[in-house]
């Protein structure tokens, strides 16, 4: 029997997924908590010993290799000039290379907020600021902020090309650790987002990863390629696109609530399909990734509070929930778990506002125009209508007892027109969670993820 | 290289003549910002900002340039561009009124040239030029 091992290490959990190469079929799977604190093996090693529990004895792996979101993730802050232009195309890079964006900066940076970037603990710093040829003495200012400040953190540089000569100085004469790359925004409303995405993949395989302690565990495993949320990405592009002669499923959206976060990825071009519609605004990425941090079921419970308005808590109260204290509740006991039908509905109901929300900040808007032409629409983002299919996965979503309802529940089309949401999907669920595994999986053989996921996520 | 940011103001969708002044343009070569059609100030002056444009030429056919034009020079004072020259060109205002009149409400907008209905793209170079030399 050959088999590969994948490892996903989770803020909380080190999840295992075992593949049988020539079954072309998962094996197992198992779970332990994560010990990134003391020594993240331990908390792998007990994850094994389950696996090899369910399998029926030890097994030996051709190959093991890992994603993690251990220890905070890729913690990065986002800096640009123009909030709706670099600004907003260094976020989108942060986002497809699986980091959690926790600064987003603009214009000219100051003292202040060097000190939230030293304060925040950001992993890796991407500046950018500047079409080539444009503007760059915004860039060129936050190069030498950068530069005078006591940040240690990799600085990936993606802004105006003509301004390389001038940062590379400044950063190298202050011993700053920094990459060049292409810039994100290279002509107006370009996106160019590869180049800077694969640099900061390789920062955090090799220096990140060490950093946090997690490079421990390449002591017994191959190694640890990527963070977790651009395995999924990878994944979900995989499944969309197909491979070879295996077809895939076309566009695509996939949500993945979890306890802290609920993160969207569409996988489409998302043209306009409404007669009149001008596309405006800066180009989207074809597999585009957000993640709301104020949305989550235990730690951002209270943020689905906050999404709610009056109307929709009083709603609920007269039904008989009290979600004000469902979300403290929540919020304050982390490892709560529910077990009843009502609980169980409860947390169907958080988790189709966190999908909900988050997709309203997800997808493209339409706005209306009187012109002498007759009525027009600006298309700002995305528009996701015809998306074939819908997966959901993480946890409350998995383990719903009507995870079609939950999914159908948060689109909430005909209440939101002017948003470009899917329209009438094929829901999905991915029940055993593998999507980070078949990521990873797809690095190595991607026929064959495809295979797996095909089989492995089912239609509800 | 000098940067010229052009495109259509307001709820404004004549593409044509925009796509003519960017070939004219970029014959001449300048390097050509096309925010298109249906574009607010706000495109203007961002792409204006992120491409270090040193002119910012404002189309409008439909009439309501005045309406949509208004506050535009405030704007990018708030953005930093300050000293940015700003055209503006077409059927600028609405039915016939006289040029004089209206020239001056575009200046006294802050609106540097102002030109009116017929003038083409071609006529404007050597004013473009001058305007252009000698500017960082």
């Amino acid at each position: 029997m050959r088999c590969y091992l994948l490892v996903d290490f989770g803020s909380t959990f080190t999840k295992l997924t075992a593949v049988d190469l020539d079954k072309e079929d998962i094996l197992a799977t198992a779970k332990a908590v994560t010990t990134v604190e003391t020594n993240i093996i331990e908390g792998y090693e007990r994850a094994l010993q389950e696996l090899f529990n369910t399998i029926g004895g030890a097994i030996s792996f051709e190959k093991m290799i890992a994603c993690s979101s251990a220890a905070g993730g890729l913690k990065m802050v986002a800096i640009g000039l123009v909030e709706e232009l670099t600004t907003e195309a260094a976020k989108r890079v942060c986002l497809g290379a699986g980091a959690k964006v926790e600064l987003v900066l603009s214009h000219h940076i100051n003292n202040q907020e060097i000190q939230k970037i030293l304060d925040k603990k950001i992993d890796i710093i991407l500046l950018a600021g500047g079409a080539n040829g444009g503007n760059k003495e915004c860039v060129i200012h936050n190069a030498q902020k950068l530069a005078s400040s006591s940040i240690t953190a990799p600085i990936v540089f993606a802004g105006n090309k003509d301004a390389i000569d001038e940062v590379t100085e400044i950063l190298s004469e202050a011993h700053k650790t920094f990459f060049i790359c292409e810039n994100v925004m290279p002509k107006l409303n370009v996106l160019n987002i590869d180049d800077a995405r694969d640099r900061i993949k390789d920062i955090f395989v090799k220096n990140i990863i060490e950093a946090k302690g997690i490079k421990k565990v390449e002591a017994i495993i191959d190694r640890v390629v990527l963070p977790t949320p651009h395995a999924v990405l990878m994944a979900a592009e995989l499944l969309s696109k197909g491979f070879g002669d295996e077809k895939g499923w076309g566009d695509l959206v996939l949500t993945d609530v979890g306890g802290a976060t609920t993160d969207l990825y569409s996988i489409a071009e998302g043209l306009p399909t409404q007669m009149n519609a001008v596309l405006s605004g800066l180009e989207e990425p074809f597999a585009k990734r957000t993640v709301e941090g104020d949305l989550g079921m235990r730690y951002s419970a209270s943020g689905i509070l906050q999404a709610m308005t009056p109307s929709d808590i009083e709603h609920y109260r007269a039904q008989g929930i009290d979600m004000v204290q469902e979300c403290a509740k929540r919020h304050a006991d982390i490892g709560w778990i529910p077990s009843t039908h009502e609980e169980f509905m409860v947390e169907d109901l958080l988790a189709s506002t966190c999908i909900d929300v988050a997709l309203s900040r997800h997808v493209g808007t339409l706005k209306s125009v009187y012109t002498p032409m007759g009525m027009m629409y600006h298309q700002t983002g995305k528009d996701l209508t015809r998306v074939g299919a819908m997966i959901g996965t993480g946890g409350v979503v998995i383990k719903s007892e009507s995870p079609k309802q939950l999914l159908e529940q948060s689109l909430k089309h005909a209440l939101k027109p002017h948003e470009l949401r899917p329209k009438n999907p094929q829901y999905y669920l991915d029940q055993d969670y593998i999507l980070s595994a078949m990521g990873l999986l797809s690095m190595e053989n991607p026929t064959l993820a495809l295979r797996i996921m095909k089989k492995r996520i089912v239609k509800l | 290289m000098k940067t010229i940011v052009i495109g259509v103001i307001g709820a404004d969708v004549h593409a044509v003549g925009n796509r003519i002044i960017e070939y004219t343009l970029t014959r001449e070569g300048y390097n050509v910002v096309n925010v298109g059609v249906l574009s607010s100030q706000e495109d203007f002056i961002n792409a204006a900002i992120e491409t270090s444009a040193h002119l910012i030429m404002v189309s409008s056919l439909y009439g309501h340039g005045e309406l949509d034009c208004r506050g535009m020079r405030d704007k990018c004072n708030e953005a930093g561009l300050k000293d940015i020259i700003l055209y503006v060109g077409g059927n600028i205002v609405v039915g016939k009124q006289d040029f004089k009149d209206v020239e001056k409400r575009f200046k006294d907008m802050g609106f540097n040239r102002v030109y009116p209905p017929g003038t083409t793209i071609d006529m404007v170079l050597d004013t473009i030029k001058a305007d252009l030399e000698g500017l960082e």
